[in-house]
């Protein structure tokens, strides 16, 4: 391999944007710019286009077009899905029930609702990062009044089975939200049949441009505004609409869908070839919610004796680009909230990295990675100090 | 993020490893969660003869250990215990804010070796 190649593993941070998407994209840029509330033929236009994406993704999840709210990303349709149920619930019906593993859009907007006297309860997960549906079921009461749990796990890949959590959430007379952030496109999604009343997702999670998400809301759901201006979609979600973006994303959309099964099949044929030159090469590690129902193309691992971010950094200077899931942040270690959740050493959390393969991913990339891996691995636990490396 | 003196002293650590019988031994940091540092001193005649760090951490932390055994190798004790946590950052060319606890980690755990030094070795 050259010096200068270049090796992205991180797709789950976020993606490239597709030639065919920028193809769907740029008309709107440069010929038909329109804002989507003007009178003139710039605007209907603009607004056909915005009308018939939101069609498209609406029929690629199995939803009316009317059900689908266009937003600037998936934390912003995280939060409208969660303030604007609960801050318009009546007291005594208006708990929220979580898990431990959200991403932080979920979790510290749910902390804020806490804040200010929303009760809130969070669902812890088993080794395998998998909800526990017993404990679902208890912590879903009469006072509850939404319940949200996300579909794939950002950190982990790991697959909750949202169906039976809609069931639960629906027993208890609570509206089931997911954040769908990570599994739109890749996990088939119909929402009628799986029960979903609410669902986030985010365009450049799938090789479509940042700032869009889409909220979906079930018919006969009315959620309270977070932002407020014009009356642009409906007023739940304020602001001119980025036209370009959102047509881009129902572009990026159908091309995933089309290709799932066989993207399913090639990223997962990766990953797990990935994970058994790991196995084979490097003694001491863990696979973070490995033999669970995972998405194909994701690999979270744990290299004891060895920081994460020091992997992380090895790795960048070699060029391959992966993520960890501890932060540093005002002068201590966080491990991932979510491994520790799963009942990982805060010290295995430590020495995660997180592996996230997709579109453009190679066979070449994969074996150069396991080739390099082991020295990289071995070199930093050299230099390490007072770790113990069993219980593997 | 980090400067090049950072990256450097990350990729190429200078005195990696353990001493066999070392005059002195510091040890900082929290096994269960977080950095860990562990240097070994040899001392001879009051000078650090020879130094050497093993780190469990990040890049800064990593770092911060490799320079602080540059700072202090062939320098006398009272040289050495002058060392401060300010002084391996800037050492360093400086470290992003949320990375500074690495630095004091790596002036704590060198002085913690003097100290087991001073307390095997008391002076006459």
């Amino acid at each position: 391999m050259s010096d200068d190649t270049l090796i992205y593993l991180d797709h789950n941070a976020t993606t490239p944007v597709r030639p065919e998407v920028i193809d769907a994209m740029l008309p709107f840029m440069t010929l038909r710019y329109g804002n989507a509330s003007s009178v003139h033929r710039f605007g209907r236009e603009a607004k056909k286009a915005l009308e018939e994406s939101r069609e498209r993704i609406a029929g690629l999840i199995g939803a009316d077009p009317e059900e689908i709210y266009f937003t600037g990303c998936g934390t912003e349709s995280d939060n409208i899905a969660l303030s604007g149920t609960l801050l318009k619930a009546p007291s005594g019906k208006n708990g929220l029930v979580t898990t431990a593993v959200e991403h932080s859009a979920i979790l510290k907007t749910a902390a804020r609702l806490e804040s200010i006297g929303i009760p809130v309860a969070y669902v812890g997960v088993d080794s395998r990062c998998r909800v526990d549906m017993d404990e679902l079921k208890a912590a879903a009461i009469g006072s509850t009044a939404l319940v949200s749990i996300m579909h794939a796990n950002n950190e982990t890949g790991v697959l909750q089975v949202i169906e039976r959590a809609a069931v639960i959430a629906h027993d208890a007379g609570a509206l089931f939200h997911t954040d769908a952030v990570q599994s739109a496109g890749k996990i088939p999604i119909d929402v009628r049949r799986m029960g979903i009343d609410m669902l986030s997702m985010s365009a450049h999670k799938l090789n479509a441009l940042k700032g869009v998400g889409t909220l979906y809301v079930r018919k006969g759901i009315i959620l309270a505004p977070v932002t407020y201006g014009g009356g642009h979609e409906r007023g739940l979600r304020p602001g001119t609409e980025n036209v370009p973006g959102i047509v881009g994303f129902a572009k990026a959309f159908e091309l995933a869908a089309a290709e799932r099964a066989e993207t399913g099949v090639r990223l997962r044929a990766m990953r797990d070839r990935l994970e058994d030159a790991v196995r084979r090469d490097i003694p001491d590690v863990l696979f973070n919610g490995m033999g669970t129902e995972r998405l194909p193309g994701t690999s979270n691992i744990s290299f004891a004796g060895v920081d994460g971010e020091a992997l992380l950094f090895a790795m960048d200077n070699e060029g391959i680009a992966v993520s960890t899931g501890s932060a540093c942040t005002s002068g201590e270690v966080e491990p991932s909230h979510v491994l520790v959740a799963m009942g990982v050493s805060p010290q295995m959390a430590q020495s995660s990295i997180r592996f996230s393969l997709g579109w453009g991913t190679t066979d070449n990339d994969i074996d150069h990675v396991a080739s390099v891996l082991p020295s990289i691995v071995e070199r930093l636990r050299r230099i390490s100090a007072g770790v113990e490396r069993s219980g593997c | 993020m980090y400067s090049e003196k950072v990256m450097e002293h990350f990729m190429h650590p200078r005195n990696v490893g353990e001493l066999e019988n070392p005059d002195g031994i510091g040890k900082q940091g929290n096994p269960v969660c977080g950095d860990v540092m562990e240097l070994t001193i040899q001392v001879k005649d009051d000078i650090i003869k020879d130094i050497r760090f093993k780190t469990f951490g990040c890049c800064a932390a990593i770092a911060t250990s490799s320079m602080v055994t540059e700072l202090v190798k062939g320098k006398s004790l009272e040289e050495a215990e002058r060392i401060s946590r300010q002084t391996v950052a800037e050492s360093l060319d400086g470290l992003p804010p949320a990375k500074m606890h690495c630095s004091n980690l790596a002036a704590d755990a060198l002085h913690d070796a003097i100290r087991d030094y001073r307390e095997k070795h008391p002076k006459s």
